[in-house]
């Protein structure tokens, strides 16, 4: 793991810039048929959004992916508390960002402030996820 | 303050929802890994399930005729609220099993609490709800819980 597990420590960013083929797979897996995903007219004239919108639980996802990716196979997800502040859309550019906030070096327990953050750097969906590291990678 | 949540609408709270059983098969963990972005190598081939694969295995399959205009499925687990547009919401999820193909898991949802607050421009009705997974030897796989605001 790099960064080693300590409190302060800031792991690598990851920078999502999904397109409208990402989302429409996205939502497809998850069989989600709302239009605001997929059709531009219905999104923009009647909804008003400026674009197709992005899918919330697909930010929920990155806020995993940006600890999972530092994690590997030293340990589990065993947590994670989020909410979505603000909608998103394609051609944004979206960084997923994490620090861990509490080490526990006897259990393995690792709580990690986790983001989203927007070009304009707003935190779109913040949250905090919890970690257990297997005994070998204490 | 006057309430907008009647005791008819508070009455709905502990509904549960009929058990919903999915079987977890590789081609679906591929297909979620791939769309997600995933760069891991084990949830690309579907050898286990990434986190939150339970949001596409357990998401609403209806006929196209009960989807709303939207596209969207209909939650019958939920009331008639006197709110109705729905704001940004709130997940919290306990993992506690690691999710593998040919895994049977079941889910049952079940509306925990209604309440209401003020907001900076008019009263925000909350409500939750919890999702329990378990597999079929009965041990709990995950603990899901959604909160929703309505204005």
């Amino acid at each position: 793991m790099n960064p080693a597990p300590a409190a302060g420590a800031v792991l690598p960013e990851r920078q999502h810039k999904p397109d409208t083929v990402q989302l429409m797979l996205y939502n497809a897996a998850l069989w989600n048929g709302h239009r605001i995903h997929f059709d531009l007219p219905y999104a923009t004239e009647i909804e008003g959004y400026p674009a197709l919108v992005l899918a919330g639980p697909m930010l929920g996802d990155w806020l995993h992916q940006v600890v999972d990716e530092w994690l590997g196979d030293a340990g589990v997800i065993t947590s994670i508390a989020y909410s979505n502040r603000g909608a998103t859309y394609v051609g944004d550019t979206l960084t997923a960002t994490a620090v861990i906030t509490a080490y526990d070096a006897e259990t393995g327990e690792v709580m990690l402030d986790v983001s989203i953050l927007n070009e304009q750097g707003d935190a779109v969906a913040p949250g905090t996820v919890g970690v257990r590291l297997h005994r070998g990678a204490r | 303050m006057t309430s907008l949540i009647s005791e008819q609408l508070l009455a709905n709270v502990g509904r549960q929802s009929r058990p919903q059983r999915e079987i977890v098969t590789r081609r679906d963990i591929r297909k979620y890994a791939v769309a997600t972005g995933s760069r891991q190598q084990k949830y690309l081939d579907g050898d286990v399930a990434p986190p939150m694969f339970h949001v596409p295995l357990f998401w609403d399959v209806v006929a196209l005729d009960q989807l709303s205009p939207d596209g969207v499925s209909i939650d019958t687990l939920l009331p008639k609220f006197p709110l109705e547009r729905a704001m940004a919401g709130g997940l919290d999820i306990q993992y506690l099993k690691p999710i593998h193909p040919g895994d049977w898991l079941t889910a049952v949802r079940t509306l925990t609490a209604i309440y209401e607050k003020a907001g900076r421009s008019g009263p925000l009705i909350f409500y939750e709800v919890e999702m329990e997974i378990r597999d079929d030897q009965g041990d709990l796989v995950l603990r899901e819980k959604t909160t929703r605001i309505l204005r």
